[in-house]
């Protein structure tokens, strides 16, 4: 399974179709920390709104993703975390850090041009 | 389909096992009428356990049935391997213990995720979990 990667302006939006394996998320990761460096973007978006369940190395792997993106001097909004995906996310305690979270795409494009308010 | 005589086992070896584990632990919980956030919660603890015996193991299985209680329903997960074993129990079920560099909260995540938890491991002859959900 490939995650699509849309170039819009100075950003870039990755949209998640289905469930990801491990693999999958590292490609997602790897595909998008080198788009990022390639078109020097501004600023990613990750839609994990599809996502039934964003266990440990999920959320490790977005993490990682953001922290590569935030040395490239980018920043990294994952939209649409479901409540319940939410709810269970605190019950297994995983956090995001800093990574910064918006509830849909024109949100996210908003937090990205001006920042949090 | 008999509910009663649901008794899943799905094979562990590799990371795409995790996502069969947890679909299918997901379309059973559904099946036996657990709410939305119930079918998270009992996906995310089954994505963890199994995550561990990816992590950890050369390979194992969970296995799902539909467990009763006098009138109450139930959806139970098996996750057995033949690994090493884990050597300390009370260190394992600490937040952010990890013997790899996993953030070290599957096992005492997926607890707070499911109503019955149990772990039983002997070093050289593998880890059984065993977690129960109760419909409310």
């Amino acid at each position: 399974m490939r995650v699509p990667i849309l170039k819009q302006g100075d950003y870039v939006i990755a949209s998640i179709q289905s469930a990801l394996t491990d693999e999958d998320l590292i490609q997602l990761r790897d595909g998008l920390a080198s788009h990022v460096g390639k078109h020097r973007s501004k600023g990613v978006i990750v839609d994990v709104t599809v996502l039934d369940v964003m266990d440990s190395f999920a959320t490790r792997t977005i993490r990682d993703l953001a922290q590569v993106v935030r040395l490239r001097g980018a920043k990294t909004v994952i939209v649409g975390i479901q409540p319940e995906v939410a709810f269970a996310m605190v019950q297994l305690g995983l956090e995001l850090g800093e990574v910064a979270t918006a509830l849909d795409l024109e949100e996210a494009l908003e937090l990205l041009r001006h920042g949090p308010k | 389909m008999d509910l009663n005589r649901t008794n899943q086992a799905i094979p562990v070896i590799h990371d795409t096992d995790i996502v069969e584990a947890r679909a299918a632990a997901r379309s059973l919980a559904s099946r036996v009428g657990f709410t939305e956030t119930d079918l998270v919660l009992i996906a995310s603890a089954v994505s963890e356990i199994a995550r561990n015996i990816v992590e950890y193991t050369k390979g194992g299985e969970v296995i799902l049935s539909v467990i009763h209680n006098h009138s109450r329903l139930g959806l139970q997960v098996i996750a057995r391997d033949q690994g090493p074993g884990i050597g300390d129990l009370s260190l394992a079920m600490k937040d952010g213990y990890s013997t790899s560099r996993s953030l070290g909260l599957g096992l005492p995540g997926s607890r707070r995720l499911m109503d019955e938890f149990r772990v039983e491991s002997a070093i050289g002859s593998g880890t059984t979990v065993t977690m129960r959900k109760w419909l409310a």
